[in-house]
């Protein structure tokens, strides 16, 4: 065994453990610990197969923003997670039973894998040759060049996540005094206020 | 090269600009109070490029390296989904802006649901055809929770997005084992690698994108969301589920069928065929029991598709021909009955409860009578165009040796037409009860009686979809 071998069986098993924890641990802040050293591990992974930008921009958007997002909206949400486990564990078996099945038939299904005759030479025609050119610009060359008909749908769809997302929560309340800087800033003294002599003994 | 390929993709490009602008627009200006000329705007915007389309340039032609495909399919297709669009904006405005739900952003919203329609319609690819859907389902989540203050309305919406999310994994994990096989995810890639033998891994994976898209034209048994969803959701929300985005899911199964597994016809059609009759029954025996006609219409559009479905599963040219046939025509019929659903209201509040419907006939022949050639229509009785839709597709079952799939499909009929008449029944001759209001938007009432005459005009010669169908199903089926 290289040391390569024994990496991939370190990050692999790391990953797949990390993972089971993560959805059985009762705390979801432990969860989401867990799902972060699973990420961590699949970045190791990614590093194995040569895909360093790919590795890189796992631990950068996922572990950096997403994880620590997520850790956010597990903390700030007032949701009893023990009483929503609770709840599936009612349907534990029938779940567990569909899952068996479902594994062996795609066991049958992977078991007895079959490739087309030129799948190698379609897969290789995509990808510029990694010989010649480093991963993030191969990436480059794919994403913004070869299927940027791809990349401005993806565009496109995060827009229609956006425009929902302020649909669904934005709420224009009334009766709410918001500050106007530009009013503020043109406000004269002369009309805003009124200066009055009060006579000694009198009101106004 | 670019520019050839910008040029193919053009009308699509144009909407996406325009729903942008559209955007900036409605936010830079009185907002929601813009709605109202927006929703014109965008109608109009499909109403041109649905022309363009179909008086522009003809022949096959495809971009970005096989991920786009312009053929006439293609545009069949997407011209019936732009004006079954325009013309759903056009009949819910009135309710919109009486119902206190005009927002600017739901013209916006359709817009970005129909580019991502008319991206459906035209792929070539796995990946685009992922894209296109994800943008039309996206956009279609959104509005069916857009009247976010009711419970009925969020849980739609929420019920959609959790199980749209499942059908997009099924459809993602199928699409991939397909891709193990076969190494790429053009079509045409697929389709050369594809031959007699099919391997298990990739009728999984077949099965599994099969799974994915059923659950996107709602067909038996992936149909479970439907009524839900079509009952909480606001009605011109329901009536635009019911009309454009069945046309392009229906369209992307035969373009998957038979673009990349064309190879192989014997394998889809049983599972398509297996759906067909599935959802023919289970629509026509379900809706009896129902009493709202939103959850009427959502049992409906299951058995619709389910007829769709069988001309799909013939795996011919007259199949595919029959198919498109009968989704222009279901989509005609379903904006003439919402049109009519939509301006069904007591005392200003809308009531969906079928029993309401009680002599609606003494308060108003006219409307009575459309309805009631619609309905019939809808139950596919022979002079009206609903039958000869269904004519198509039974005729096209018969002649590819499959007699039993256009026998079940008749007796599906005849089961169906039973809630259909009932609503008939109620209309004229039931019990004498609260009257609905007479009030009809002048638009709504345009598109109930011109879809009702239509379905009496159209048996002359079907307004020639007959030979637009031909020459798209020849386009497909090569």
């Amino acid at each position: 065994m290289t040391v390569a071998d024994v990496a991939f069986y370190c990050f692999s098993t790391v990953t797949v453990a990390a993972g089971l924890m993560m959805t059985v641990s009762r705390n979801p802040v432990h969860s989401v610990l867990w799902l972060i050293l699973a990420f961590l591990s699949s970045a190791g992974l990614f590093v194995l197969l040569g895909a360093e930008f790919v590795a890189m921009l796992l631990i950068i958007v996922y572990v950096g923003a997403v994880a620590v997002l997520f850790l956010f909206v597990v903390m700030m949400l007032d949701i009893d997670f023990a009483e929503l486990k609770g709840e599936m564990a009612k349907y534990m078996p029938l779940a567990l039973l569909v899952g068996v099945v479902i594994l062996i038939q795609i066991g049958l299904g992977i078991g007895a894998w079959v490739e087309a005759d030129g799948k190698m030479g379609l897969r290789a025609a995509v990808a510029p040759d990694a010989a010649q050119v480093e991963n993030t610009r191969a990436l480059g060359l794919l994403i913004y060049d070869k299927y940027i008909y791809l990349f401005q749908a993806s565009g496109l769809i995060l827009l229609v996540a956006m425009i929902g997302a302020i649909v669904l929560t934005l709420r224009h309340r009334s009766g709410l005094k918001r500050q106007d800087i530009l009013q503020q800033m043109y406000r004269d003294p002369a009309k805003a206020m009124e200066l009055v002599d009060v006579k000694p003994g009198q009101g106004l | 090269m670019l520019q050839s390929d910008l040029a193919t993709v053009l009308p699509e490009l144009i909407l996406a600009i325009y729903a942008m602008g559209a955007l900036m627009f409605g936010v830079s200006s009185g907002k929601d109070q813009t709605t109202g000329t927006l929703t014109w705007a965008t109608a109009g915007m499909f109403v041109a490029l649905a022309l363009w389309i179909g008086f522009g340039n003809a022949g096959d032609r495809s971009a970005f390296g096989g991920m786009f495909t312009d053929d006439n399919f293609a545009r069949f297709a997407k011209i019936t989904i732009l004006l079954s669009a325009a013309a759903v904006l056009l009949i819910s405005q009135d309710y919109m802006a009486r119902r206190d739900l005009a927002r600017f952003e739901y013209p916006v919203l359709v817009s970005l649901s129909v580019i991502g329609m008319m991206m459906m319609v035209s792929a070539g690819d796995l990946m685009a055809l992922y894209m296109g859907l994800e943008l039309q389902s996206l956009a279609l989540y959104v509005v069916a929770a857009l009247r976010r203050d009711s419970a009925r309305s969020t849980e739609a919406g929420l019920k959609y997005f959790v199980l749209g999310a499942l059908s997009s994994g099924l459809l993602l994990y199928g699409a991939s084992l397909t891709y193990g096989y076969a190494g790429t995810t053009l079509f045409s890639g697929i389709l050369s690698t594809v031959n007699e033998e099919v391997p298990l891994g990739l009728l999984f994976g077949l099965v599994f994108m099969l799974a994915g898209l059923a659950f996107k034209v709602s067909a038996a048994p992936f149909h479970m969301w439907t009524p839900d969803v079509y009952e909480g959701s606001p009605t011109p929300v329901t009536a635009f589920f019911a009309t454009a985005p069945k046309v392009a899911a229906m369209a992307l199964i035969a373009r998957l069928a038979y673009d990349a597994f064309g190879g192989i016809p014997d394998d889809w059609s049983q599972v398509l065929s297996a759906l067909a009759v599935l959802s023919m029954f289970w629509g026509a025996l379900a809706a009896i029991g129902q009493r709202d006609i939103k959850r009427l219409m959502a049992y409906s559009s299951i058995a619709h598709m389910g007829f769709a479905l069988v001309g799909l599963a013939a795996g011919t040219a007259e199949g595919v021909q029959a198919m498109l046939i009968y989704m222009a025509i279901y989509v005609a019929m379903n904006v003439g009955t919402f049109a009519f659903i939509l301006s069904m209201e007591r005392d200003g509040k809308p009531v969906t409860d079928i029993a309401s419907l009680n002599m609606y006939s003494r308060t108003d022949p006219m409307k009575a009578l459309a309805m009631l050639v619609l309905l019939f229509s809808l139950a596919g009785v022979p002079p009206m165009l609903g039958f000869f839709g269904k004519f198509y597709v039974f005729r096209a079952a018969v002649d590819a040796d499959m007699a039993w799939l256009a026998l079940a499909g008749a007796v599906a009929s005849v089961i169906g037409a039973y809630y259909y008449l009932r609503v008939v029944f109620y209309m004229y001759f039931g019990t004498e009860g609260d009257r609905l209001d007479s009030r009809m938007a002048p638009a709504q009432w345009l598109a109930l009686v011109a879809v009702a005459a239509a379905m009496l005009l159209g048996i002359i010669n079907l307004f020639g979809i007959e030979s637009a169908a031909a020459l798209a199903a020849e386009s497909l089926v090569r």
